[in-house]
Order: C-alpha cells, then sequence, then structure tokens
C-alpha cells in the first residue's frame, strides 16, 4: 500500500511538471509572436495582403538557420515565426519530459513507446519528407 | 485591404472562431480553414498550415489544465501518439500528391461528421466482464478522480482504437485539423473509455499529432507568419475567455447554432471544391 501512494505522487509530480511546461510554452511564443506581429505590422502594416496564390513562404522562413538569421536582423517576420515554431516544439518537448518521467517510474516498456513517438517525429523533421 | 486592417479582421474572426469552439467543445481550428479559404481567399495550402499551428496552440493550452487536474489517460495518449503521428506524417506526405479541390471535398466531409458526432448522446458504458489482455499488458486501465472519489475505468478494443486513431492521424496531417471528433470517437465508441477522460486524452494527442505534421509544412512553406499571427492569438485569447464563460453560458442553444454554421461553412467548402473554385 504504501509503495502504491509513493508511485501515485510521484505520478502526479510529473504530471505537474508537464502542465507547467505547456503552459509556459504557449505563454513564451504567444509573447514572441505579439512582438514579432507588432514589429510587422508597423512596418508593413500599410502594404496588400497576397495570399491568393500559393508560392510557399518566401526564403528563410522555411527552414530553422533562416529564421534566426531574421531574428538576429530584427526582421518581425522572422520574430514571429520564431515563436510559432516554439509552440510546435512545445508538444514535442512534453514528449521528451515524458520519456525522462517514465524512466523515473522504472515504466521501460514507455519509455520504448514514447521514444517511438520521439523517432517518428524526428523522422517527420528530417527534412526528406518535405518535397 | 491593408495588411494591417486584414489582420485586425482576421484577429476578430479567430478571437469568435477560438471562444465558440472553446464554449461548444468543437474546437476553434474547424471553423479557421474556411474562415480563410471562403472568407479571406487565402489559398487552402496556406490556411492549412495556419490550422495546424492554432490547432497545436489551443490543444497545449488547455491540455495543461486537465493534465494537472489528473483526468487524462497520460499512457493511454502516448501510446495512441505511436498511431496518431504515424498517420499525421503519413497524411502530410499524401496532401503533396492531392489536388486541393479534393482535399477541400474531404475537409467538408470530415467537419459535417465532426458537427453530427457533437450531437451524440454521452452515455457511459456499463463495466462489461470482457477484459482486454492487451490493455491490460500495455498498462492502459486506469482512474480518473471526481466528487466521489477515483473512478475505476477499463480499455477495450485496443487494436480497433489504434487503427482508427491512424486514420483520425491521416486527417490531421491531410487537413491541417486536430480531428479531435475522430479521436473521442475512436476513444468512446471503440474503447469504451468515460467520455471525460476520452476528451482530455484527445486533447492532450492533439498538439503532437499537430506537430508532427507541422514539421513538415514549415519546410514546405505552408506556415505563413502574417496569418499565423493573428489566428493564433486571436485563436487563443478566444478559447481562453470562453474557458471562463463555460460555467456561466447556457451552451446548448449556442452548439446547434454553431454545429449549423460549420454544416454551412462544409457544404460550401465541397461546393467550391467540385466546382475547382479552391
Amino acid at each position: 500500500m504504501k509503495k502504491l501512494f509513493s508511485t501515485y505522487f510521484r505520478d502526479k509530480d510529473i504530471q505537474q511538471l508537464i502542465g507547467k511546461q505547456l503552459r509556459l510554452g504557449v505563454i513564451l511564443s504567444s509573447a514572441i509572436v505579439l512582438v514579432g506581429g507588432i514589429i510587422y505590422l508597423v512596418r508593413h502594416g500599410h502594404e496588400q495582403p497576397s495570399y491568393g496564390s500559393f508560392t510557399g513562404v518566401r526564403e528563410g522562413l522555411n527552414n530553422l538557420p533562416g529564421i534566426w538569421q531574421g531574428v538576429l536582423e530584427n526582421k518581425g517576420m522572422n520574430i514571429i515565426q520564431l515563436g510559432v515554431v516554439l509552440l510546435i516544439a512545445t508538444p514535442i518537448i512534453r514528449i521528451a519530459f515524458s520519456v525522462i518521467a517514465f524512466l523515473l517510474e522504472r515504466d521501460y516498456l514507455y519509455v520504448v513507446l514514447t521514444l517511438v513517438v520521439l523517432g517518428i517525429i524526428m523522422f517527420s523533421m528530417s527534412g526528406g519528407l518535405a518535397g | 485591404m491593408t495588411i494591417l486592417f486584414f489582420t485586425l479582421i482576421l484577429l476578430c474572426g479567430a478571437f469568435t472562431a477560438g471562444l465558440l469552439g472553446s464554449l461548444t467543445g468543437l474546437g476553434g481550428g474547424v471553423v479557421i480553414i474556411p474562415l480563410l479559404t471562403l472568407g479571406f481567399h487565402v489559398d487552402i495550402r496556406y490556411a492549412i498550415g495556419t490550422a495546424l499551428v492554432a490547432s497545436i496552440a489551443t490543444s497545449s493550452g488547455s491540455a495543461s489544465a486537465y493534465v494537472k487536474e489528473g483526468i487524462t489517460n497520460i499512457r493511454l495518449g502516448m501510446f495512441l501518439e505511436i498511431a496518431t503521428t504515424t498517420g499525421a506524417v503519413a497524411g502530410a506526405l499524401i496532401a503533396v500528391y492531392m489536388p486541393t479541390n479534393v482535399v477541400a471535398i474531404i475537409f467538408g466531409l470530415v467537419l459535417i461528421f465532426s458537427s453530427l458526432v457533437s450531437f451524440q448522446k454521452k452515455t457511459p458504458y456499463a463495466e462489461d466482464s470482457a477484459k482486454s489482455k492487451l490493455a491490460a499488458q500495455l498498462r492502459l486501465n486506469s482512474s480518473y478522480p471526481s466528487a466521489d472519489g477515483a473512478v475505476n475505468y477499463q480499455v477495450h478494443r485496443v487494436p480497433g482504437g489504434y487503427f482508427m486513431m491512424t486514420f483520425a492521424g491521416v486527417m490531421s496531417g491531410l487537413l491541417g485539423i486536430g480531428s479531435g471528433a475522430l479521436k473521442v470517437l475512436a476513444m468512446d465508441n471503440i474503447m469504451r473509455i468515460p467520455f471525460k477522460v476520452s476528451t482530455t486524452t484527445s486533447n492532450f494527442m492533439i498538439g503532437v499529432t499537430a506537430a508532427a505534421s507541422a514539421v513538415v509544412y514549415l519546410q514546405r512553406g505552408y506556415i505563413s507568419p502574417g496569418l499565423c499571427m493573428p489566428v493564433v492569438l486571436g485563436v487563443l485569447a478566444g478559447a481562453f475567455a470562453g474557458s471562463r464563460l463555460l460555467t456561466r453560458a447556457n451552451v446548448k442553444w449556442l452548439r446547434i447554432v454553431f454545429s449549423v454554421v460549420i454544416g454551412f461553412l462544409a457544404l460550401q467548402m465541397i461546393y467550391n471544391g467540385i466546382t475547382g473554385k479552391l
């Protein structure tokens, strides 16, 4: 019984941590998006939007080095995109956290299952699929 | 129309979508794509990228609260995420070869289905003796806290649920939606999980599923910052406002109205898809 309780509480701690991490990720990324958005609107607010035909985003907004380069140059679009990337990373980081959580619980079956999920996402990130 | 004006209208539209989505439980992402394509004549590929990012935002935002309360079944979510992420990557790959008008038609059909599912009567299943061996081996059976103490539940038909989740993942990757309705259907009807657990676990999974295909779409240039900025901020603010209002509002009529609106948008997406306008 004692053992049951201790695992229950440890489970609870990890859930608290995952909850906090998700919230922090959302708050931080929307703050970055807001800052980038203001810069973008101040500089380009008077221009015309053009999303009617698909051309893909401009060069430098579709890969991490390109996005970061633009952030260093204070480009609004790139700062927004940095926030978006952080938002996409939030649930992925949550999975990485879960690997550690299951490891602490010595639940090796779920360590493996969680690593599989992480592996699928890494595979999809690797770029070969971008087409 | 200048970018400033465009952004402000989109912000208001996304706020309304997030508010209604959270009040009715239908999710805000479903109306983002019709809003962008039908309302603003945005190319559907940009709309898909934007909706995907919006669904990650709302999922992560609301999942944080449910995970803390301990209702979410994290093991079940993690196990089924293998299915949804595999599906999502496959869906994002299929999307390259699929004509955009076909995507619009499939989107319309899924949208109609989602709004119908929301009317489904939620009756809790009686505990039956048929136990799933796989569910026990995977330690999926769990309990959730309620006012009368912890409620235990069993997970049934694991392979069927897994298959349905793969399909939900493909739809999510192809259409850029969370496909929460399909996920809840798999967990409620096939795996017989209490709906309180299935809705929160589905929400928990949406972010990861969407992230798996979002990394592909980002590299393909579908995710445009100019659209993501007003949509993400608007949907998040709307969902937050919705969660504050939820206890006071009578959502029954609201759900009916919203479902009718969604049904109408779905028909328009299908019509535009068939006539080749999208």
